[in-house]
């Protein structure tokens, strides 16, 4: 078998604050093979941003990992000294935010900001290689060159992020870490997007990460999917088969709430209530309290994620009995 | 059905200014944003009617012109018989507790000092001379009705105290609160998470019912429009360009940007992914929109002819209308 480029083995991640700590990610395992994406879903406040920033070591402070690996070659990322991340960063894995207009600079032009990009991880380079090196990668970006002596402000807004793609191709890193890459984008400028970011996927050779609470925007793009709540994986698979098959109650509440276009819906599945309060987690299964096929059990004990078939894995008492 | 508005040419221009160098020196004249540019369309008793579209597309200045949120340009507005257009900005008041709106971010509509139950029973202080104990029995009841509760304990809830979910109801049961006839939800569950969504549009679905209501359902998401919506208005720089029932809509688009914008909608279904070519560049101007249809610089299907002259709205089927010389 081929080795993953990223293993991540039982990451948790804290939050201390004065009334408690946030336990904002728990013991969090995946792998990512190379050319593979994999898509993080779930909703606000169930720790897939958080892991996103912790694979690239940008957890603000208070945040911090408090326990497990995140291999990258083989090399943990968690051991690295600072200097050593910071030349990592860009170069191998590089990271694009929801909203273009904070992450680009308004005073610079996009010239600029690819140059000043690439000096900063090779100080020698000449703004002339720069600008030849920015304009091959706007033309995979399907944007005309001229765009390199613009502004952010004279940009649209699809156009914005498709150079924050750009900024973090330049270096040629084999993972990107995609959060939430689409939510300020329209939904003709985001299919556009999203097949750009299957082409590029193959043409650069990278694996991704997608982290977005859009089912169907990852349905689109994931080669697996990963579903979080309240901090922790309950279901992990190949995507077609989580759709078709969804095992966790909780993924099934979440299919059946999206509405589908190419489905008649009578009803759309209700999950009564709210995410866990992370300072005070409910014992046993986090969302036991939701859960409509909850038992006695999972009020009491923490399902861990085992594996079922098909490189399935699932967080949940139903399953886990029947073995 | 009878309808219980009826919008006929409904424009609204929003000036833009220029400098005094540019109009100086460059010659360049005052602009306008052409925000709503000539439409028209009925809302039956009872439907909600769809307006979908993306960015830009001048639905929610519809929605708010609808509601006198903002004074028309020129056209009428039809609401029982009166023309809301043409009546002035005092007399629109007896019509403002008939109708209501719900916008995209409840935090941003509900004042952080007041709280949940003064806010809701805000519009019965304004529109009605009931006491106060009536005003706090009554706000209660509808607080309990839309899943506020125990309503005795959130009454005296700040906005922030409660989840994103809580406060879209406090906006709904706002906007129920004086029993309106007419609500224009403007992307309603935009912000809200996915789970919350479901629990909001359902929640509305029955409202609808119990109170007689009309919705105008403004959103750029075409999967929910299909799921709440009875008909659905699709919207280009500042034109309907398709209009029909939801199901004949989706099932038999005419409008080439109604095809392409079905095309781009994402399908939590990676067996279902899309096949079709998504059209190239973004939503012009509304400034200088281009001539003839807007879209034509976009469509695949454009002809010369498509750049001369605005395409007429014909009925392709029954009820069902498309702005495409195609057609």
């Amino acid at each position: 078998m081929e080795q993953p480029i990223l293993e991540v083995k039982n990451i948790s991640i804290d939050y201390p604050i004065s009334i408690g700590t946030v336990e904002a990610v728990r013991n969090v395992s995946f792998s990512l093979k190379e050319g593979e994406s994999i898509g993080f879903v779930g909703e606000s406040g169930c720790g897939k941003s958080t892991l996103g920033l912790s694979l690239l070591r940008l957890l603000r402070p208070p945040g911090m990992v408090v326990g497990g690996q995140m291999l990258y070659h083989g090399t943990d990322l968690l051991s690295l000294k600072e200097e050593e991340m910071r030349k990592l960063r860009g170069n191998n894995i590089a990271m694009v935010f929801q909203n273009p207009l904070t992450s680009l600079d308004p005073l610079y032009s996009i010239e600029d900001q690819f140059f000043e990009t690439l000096k900063e991880h090779n100080p020698q380079i000449t703004r002339q290689e720069a600008v030849e090196r920015a304009g091959k990668v706007l033309e995979d970006l399907s944007i005309d060159k001229d765009r390199l002596y613009e502004y952010p402000h004279q940009l649209s807004g699809g156009m914005r992020q498709r150079i924050m793609i750009g900024l973090g191709l330049i270096l040629n890193p084999d993972l990107l870490i995609a959060d939430e890459p689409t939510t300020s984008l329209d939904v003709i400028v985001e299919a556009g997007f999203i097949d750009l970011l299957a082409r590029l996927k193959k043409e650069y050779n990278i694996s991704l990460i997608l982290i977005s609470h859009n089912l169907g925007l990852v349905a689109e793009i994931a080669d697996r999917i990963a579903v979080m709540y309240g901090g922790m994986i309950m279901e992990i698979g190949e995507a077609g088969d989580i759709f078709a098959r969804p095992m966790h109650p909780y993924t099934e509440g979440l299919i059946g709430c999206v509405p589908n276009i190419k489905m008649d819906q009578e009803k759309l599945a209700s999950m009564p209530g709210s995410p866990p309060d992370l300072v005070t987690p409910p014992a046993g299964c986090r969302f036991s309290p939701r859960c409509p096929k909850v038992m006695d059990i999972c009020r009491e004990k923490t399902p861990v994620l085992q594996d079922y078939k098909n490189g399935r894995k699932v967080a949940c008492w139903l399953y886990n009995e029947a073995e | 059905m009878e309808d219980l508005i009826r919008v006929e040419n409904l424009r609204k221009e929003f000036p833009v200014q220029k400098s005094f160098f540019d109009q100086l020196f460059a010659g360049k004249k005052k602009g306008f944003v052409h925000a709503v540019d000539d439409i028209s369309f009925e809302i039956k008793k009872g439907e909600v009617l769809g307006l979908a579209g993306e960015s830009g597309s001048g639905k929610s200045t519809t929605g708010r012109l609808l509601i006198r949120l903002l004074d028309p340009t020129s056209g009428n507005i039809y609401f029982e018989g009166e023309n809301l257009a043409d009546i002035s900005s005092k007399d629109i008041q007896k019509f403002r507790s008939k109708m209501q709106v719900v916008f995209q971010d409840p935090n941003s509509s509900l004042s952080p000092r007041m709280r949940v139950g003064d806010a809701i029973g805000h519009p019965l202080k304004i529109h009605t001379d009931l006491g106060t104990e009536e005003r706090k029995r009554k706000v209660m009841e509808l607080m309990e009705r839309v899943g506020l509760s125990p309503a005795e304990f959130l009454y005296y809830k700040y906005p922030h105290q409660l989840s994103g979910g809580q406060s879209q109801r406090v906006v709904l049961a706002r906007a129920l609160v004086t029993n309106p006839e007419f609500v224009v939800a403007d992307e309603p569950i935009a912000m809200a998470d996915v789970s919350v969504r479901a629990m909001i549009l359902e929640l509305m679905k029955e409202l609808k019912e119990e109170f007689d209501l009309t919705y105008l359902f403004v959103t750029h998401d075409l999967s929910t429009a299909k799921y709440i919506c009875d008909r659905i208005a699709i919207m280009y720089l500042g034109r309907i360009v398709e209009i029909g029932n939801t199901r004949e809509l989706f099932d038999n688009p005419h409008h080439p940007y109604t095809k392409a914008l079905l095309a781009a909608v994402p399908v939590p279904d990676p067996a279902q992914r899309r096949t079709e070519e998504i059209p190239r560049g973004e939503i012009p101007s509304a400034i200088d929109p281009p001539a003839g249809c807007h879209f034509h610089p976009r469509c695949r299907y454009a002809t010369e002819a498509c750049s001369k002259g605005r395409p007429k709205m014909k009925e392709v089927s029954p009820g069902h209308f498309s702005a495409c010389i195609l057609d």
